[in-house]
């Protein structure tokens, strides 16, 4: 028989109402399958069976509040036969706790009562009961009634996360924060730390827990003297001896799978053009000093790109379309995302209405935007909604490279570096500052044909620069 | 423009809606959240004259019959999530955020705080100072009652919300006791708010993005809605 408890739905929480039983007596329930339900403070919350089984005992009625850990009903493992089970009015006649009862023993010491178990291979999906009686939910994170045992100071929602998700008992890490408290960079580390030993064989005595063991029940093993923890086997690791184990940041985890997604997502194709710059090149020298004193930045080529790009989109709006299912979505809005490096990544931040701008107002834009963004200053909208996006790549020197599509958009604009080469006018050869756009595009949608028109009318827009506009 | 992925939270404006229609959404997208095929979601929805009751509700919160209801153009709608009677309409948003809990804190009533915390941080930017009441879930205003609050959790994964009052008629009131609660309700509007339900929309996605990626740590601060490419 499985007792079934009411769950702590959060550490303030100290009692339940059972609102509804989902099954009754002497149904039949999944492991897993809604059982019953209740609420909190305007929350309801479905909470599934903690095993398969008959229910065999309802004992405490819908309606009726009880505190954490009671148990509201039992299930038989081992569906239908019932000849090995106590007879059903027997257990009725158990004493179902009254709603105003307290708890019938305070976490801590339910927690000792119940056996150590093996580390469970995956943190349970929600709080079930544990079949060895009363326990509180085990959760991963240590709750309340443990972190007296646990590490001084509260711990931030990224160091729990951490410590989860690397199998870290933070009980065996040094906090360096304010009042003894585990940072990130404690962890980080530790795991080195961690990882140097394992790999160095040390022959040192294993800590208390491997490296490996969920947090949660580690913090309980020492107050069980009947049932030690099994002994932590060293962890082999398969990497070679001199390899450096670092944890993703949140951000290169996010690049990594937006970028993969992507590549999943459209057929990419990439059209290079070469673009002579000469006229804009020269413009911008004439202009150059006058502009920087008079806007207190300098005038690059990306905004005369930019504005060639909005300007053909008006052409080949396609260009600034998404796909969604089988519609194909025209975005009325012309939003260019501008790729900005960062030290460890990137972002994308978008110019609204790009299109509406001159030269001067998509320089201001990009330089706001982009001394923002590495200052991590960037509002959440500043990154949203962008149709379409460019890239400079030629500021780092690379003569063209082909990008990857920012979904959901269709198309990428890469600017290369603008160099002087000797190309042939008119039969003689002349020096022109030449640079290569490379557009990549989304072929489920946008034909070659069409593409080489639109990079083909940047190109134009660029090498006829009219003089007055900037 | 309003929708759009932050980081894990993708934000979604439904538009004007009827209640049964937006639920039908809501449970698809939560199944797949609880599956794990997409990420975070807020949804926000205009609905038109509805009643509807919790799990816990008592018809004798509901003060009009279901002929008088159906007279006055309003749909009556039981649910599953908390609390009790309430009413939606136009001129309200309401929110309905899909969040899996296993990945902010596995507290049910520290996630409703959180969701009061949104929105009276987002009322804060309309110089409205709005406050909680002890025992009375929802966001208040000087004892009147500007947003209530509703939720169901099933497998960690959270549904049903909130429901901000911005220029609801609240004549329609009337007809229930609000979530059990003989106290009044008020609305920006008669708060002296003019702001467009645009505006409102998009500070209750940045608090809400502040309030669940709340680390301000450098690398994540950035990072939460980082939109990529290479």
């Amino acid at each position: 028989m499985t007792d079934v408890v009411m769950p702590q739905m959060g550490e303030s929480i100290v009692e339940g109402t059972l609102t509804k039983w989902l099954k009754k007596a002497g149904e039949h329930v999944d492991r897993d399958e809604p059982l019953f339900e209740i609420s909190t403070d305007k929350v309801d919350t479905e909470i599934p069976s903690p095993t398969a089984g008959v229910l065999k005992e309802v004992l405490v009625e819908e309606g009726k509040t009880v505190a954490i850990s009671t148990v509201v009903g039992r299930i038989e493992e081992g569906a239908g036969n019932g000849a090995s089970a106590p007879a059903p009015a027997a257990a009725k006649a158990a004493p179902a706790p009254a709603p105003s009862n307290p708890a019938p023993a305070p976490p801590a010491a339910s927690a000792a009562k119940a056996p150590a178990a093996p580390p469970e291979p995956e943190p349970l999906p929600e709080p079930v009961a544990h079949s060895a009686g009363p326990y509180p939910i085990p959760v991963e994170e240590p709750a309340p009634a443990v972190e007296a045992e646990s590490p001084a100071g509260p711990l931030s929602p990224l160091v729990r996360k951490m410590a989860r998700e690397y199998g870290i008992d933070l009980k065996q890490v040094k906090g360096s924060g304010a009042g003894g408290r585990i940072t990130k960079q404690d962890l980080e580390a530790y795991m080195s730390a961690q990882g140097a030993r394992t790999m160095a064989q040390s022959s040192a005595p294993p800590p208390a827990a491997a490296p490996t063991a969920p947090a949660a029940p580690a913090v309980y093993s020492p107050s069980v003297p009947t049932a030690p923890p099994p002994p932590p086997a060293p962890m082999p690791r398969a990497e070679a001896p001199r390899a450096r184990v670092e944890p993703m940041s949140v951000m290169r985890q996010r690049i990594a799978d937006h970028m993969v997604m992507s590549k999943r997502t459209s057929a990419h194709v990439t059209t290079v053009h070469k673009t002579d710059m000469t006229k804009i090149a020269k413009m911008r020298e004439r202009n150059k000093a006058e502009f920087q004193a008079r806007y207190g930045y300098s005038l690059t080529f990306l905004p005369f790109v930019a504005k060639a790009a909005a300007e053909a989109i008006r052409h080949f709006p396609i260009l600034n379309a998404s796909i969604e299912g089988t519609n194909i979505i025209y975005h009325n809005e012309i939003n260019i995302g501008i790729a900005v490096a960062l030290e460890n990544g990137l972002i994308v931040p978008v110019i609204r209405n790009a299109d509406e701008k001159n030269v001067v107002g998509l320089q201001r834009s990009i330089v706001d935007l982009s001394t923002r963004a590495r200052s991590r200053q960037l509002k959440p909208d500043e990154v949203q909604g962008g149709t379409f996006s460019i890239t400079n790549f030629g500021s780092f020197g690379s003569v063209f490279a082909t990008p990857v599509i920012n979904q959901p958009q269709v198309a990428i604009l890469g600017v290369g570096a603008v160099e002087k080469v000797p190309v042939v006018v008119d039969d003689a050869i002349a020096i022109r500052s030449v640079a290569y756009l490379a557009l990549t595009f989304d072929h489920r949608l946008i034909d070659g044909a069409l593409a080489d028109q639109f990079t083909g009318k940047v190109k134009s827009i660029l090498e006829n620069w009219s003089d007055e506009v900037l | 423009m309003l929708e759009g992925i932050i980081g894990t939270l993708q934000v979604r404006d439904l538009g004007r809606m009827r209640y049964g229609d937006a639920l039908a959404i809501q449970e698809n997208l939560v199944e797949q959240r609880k599956r794990g095929l997409i990420p975070d979601q807020l949804l926000f929805v205009e609905h038109s004259h509805v009643i509807t009751q919790g799990r816990n509700g008592h018809a004798a919160n509901l003060l009009a019959s279901d002929d008088a209801l159906r007279s006055a153009g309003i749909e009556f709608y039981p649910t599953n999530r908390g609390g009790d009677v309430t009413y939606h309409g136009p001129g309200q948003i309401v929110g309905y955020p899909i969040l899996d809990l296993r990945e902010w804190k596995r507290d049910v009533v520290a996630y409703v705080r959180a969701i009061e915390q949104v929105i009276i941080e987002a009322l804060a930017e309309f110089s409205i100072f709005a406050g909680r009441v002890p025992g009375c879930t929802g966001v208040w205003v000087d004892g009147r009652k500007v947003a209530a609050i509703g939720v169901h959790i099933s497998r960690w994964v959270t549904s049903h919300g909130f429901a901000l009052n911005h220029t609801t008629d609240l004549r329609y009131f009337q007809y229930i006791v609000p979530c059990g609660l003989t106290k009044p309700v008020t609305s920006m509007q008669e708060l002296g708010s003019g702001s467009s339900r645009e505006a409102v929309m998009a500070a209750l996605s940045n608090h809400f993005t502040q309030q669940f990626q709340p680390s301000r740590d450098l690398e994540e601060a950035g990072l939460s809605y980082t939109e990529t490419y290479s």
